[in-house]
């Protein structure tokens, strides 16, 4: 049950959400999660319920420092 | 997202990282992962592997089914027998009870046992039925306020034919006790990501002023080996600090809305982990006003029993101390087709994780 999913934002209703968790359509509520989301957000699903907002941006940016130390190595 | 998760896959990235830790790690380095979903991605990517020996990983208390005690597991069917409509996350259907039963053989037998996806879909259950509903609230931080969500809905709804097992745990009072535990030498912890998305950072203060590091990192490789790169960094400096290397979903304030509704439902009191002993506030019991909601008490449960299996190794598996495979039963005795403890029976359980992908 500790497993989470990134899912998607498709469809958006008062406290619950429709996502997209790769390709399965879920239901989901997003009661406890902080942040407004908006459709075509991602967010981190949990037991039903989305838990984090997901942050492409941020996701991008640490991607971008681990490959600028990866090339900075010397082989 | 999507090809953002190739990004955290990708070969070359992996094997510069492996190259750099394998240049940087010239000590000796013990790291513990305390997140089932860790040891699963560790096992399923062959992490350990591509780590030299001086790099030794091992695996935590991180798997909810394993450290819930078998005679709160044999409450739980107990309360079946007594004809309650079971709701429950897929983990839990092959958990044996001390008499061999299990939810997967009880529903072969006729009873009602639903598996969902949420908790909160024990809500239409009930709508349906007049017997009672029980959902079988396990797991941690992560989960947790997905089943406060369940009591607090149902309250408000006036449902009264649901009722919860009291399974939650939490992590800050687990973690306390493996610092303080001198048989266990870790520099370092693998921090669960998506724990740590409820709790923030500063849960692992204690972990950092006990002289370790701890990463908060994601479940695919990239995240790993950066994750072990750093641990080993901070060993090497002997300057630990707590660092969120999973931002793409981990806000380091963590998520108060969530807390507070587990505040709302829950109080904080000591319990038992299997293989591991009496937790002072390590677990997660009713408030009074939602005391209707705790299954235990509303089936007036008989909570006895013997935690020790003959021959099981867990509770050392569990606190770190030995590897599965050091258990005589390991892959011959114990498998997961016919699981002798609780670490081979969840798919997130060590055990169960190293014979899957060995
Ligand atoms: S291999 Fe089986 S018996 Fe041995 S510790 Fe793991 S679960 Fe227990």
């Amino acid at each position: 049950m500790c497993l989470g999913f990134p899912g998607q934002i498709v469809e958006l209703e008062d406290i619950m959400a429709t996502v997209d968790i790769a390709g399965t359509k879920r239901e989901v509520s997003i009661m406890i999660l902080p942040d407004e989301v908006v459709l075509g957000d991602w967010v981190m699903v949990h037991a039903g319920m989305a838990i984090a907002k997901m942050d492409p941006e941020e996701a991008q940016k640490t991607l971008q420092v681990l490959q600028e130390f990866a090339d900075g190595l010397d082989d | 997202m999507a090809s953002m998760i190739e990004g955290f896959r990708n070969a070359e990235l992996c094997s510069k990282l492996v190259r750099q830790i394998l240049k940087e790690a010239t000590g000796s380095y013990r790291f513990m992962e305390v997140c089932g979903s860790h040891t699963m991605a560790i096992a399923r990517f062959g992490i350990k592997s591509l780590l030299p020996e001086n790099i030794e990983l091992v695996s935590g208390p991180g798997c909810p089914v394993c450290v819930t005690p078998q005679c709160e597991i044999d409450a739980l069917f107990e309360i079946a027998e007594k004809g309650a409509v079971i709701v429950t996350f897929g983990d839990m259907m092959r958990v044996p009870g001390s008499k061999g039963v299990s939810l997967q053989k009880m529903k072969s037998e006729g009873a009602d046992v639903r598996i969902v996806f949420s908790p909160l879909d024990t809500i239409k259950i009930a709508a349906e039925t007049d017997k009672e509903v029980v959902f079988v609230g396990i797991g941690f931080e992560t989960t947790a306020p997905a089943v406060a969500s369940l009591a607090l809905t149902a309250k408000k709804a006036g449902i009264k034919n649901i009722s919860i097992t009291p399974y939650s745990k939490t992590m800050p009072e687990v973690l306390g006790l493996l610092l303080s535990d001198e048989n266990l030498k870790i520099n370092g912890f693998i921090c669960p990501g998506h724990v740590t998305a409820v709790t923030g950072l500063s849960l692992y203060e204690p972990v950092v002023s006990a002289g370790m590091s701890a990463v908060v990192t994601g479940f695919e490789p990239v995240d790993i080996l950066t994750s072990i790169l750093e641990m080993v960094r901070q060993t090497n400096n002997g300057e630990f600090k707590a660092v969120n290397s999973y931002s793409r979903v981990v806000a380091d304030e963590g998520n108060a809305k969530a807390r507070s509704v587990i505040d709302e439902v829950y109080y904080k009191k000591g319990c038992w982990w299997r293989g591991i002993g009496y937790i002072e506030d390590s677990g997660l019991a009713f408030r009074d006003e939602y005391a209707e909601y705790d299954a235990f008490k509303k089936f007036d449960v008989s909570l006895q029993g013997d935690d020790e299996i003959e021959g099981c190794s867990c509770g050392e598996v569990l606190k770190g101390y030995i590897k599965p495979s050091s258990c005589s039963l390991f892959g011959t005795a114990c498998t997961p087709e016919s699981p002798v403890g609780p670490c081979m029976v969840s798919s997130e359980g060590a055990c169960a994780a190293l014979y899957k992908y060995s």
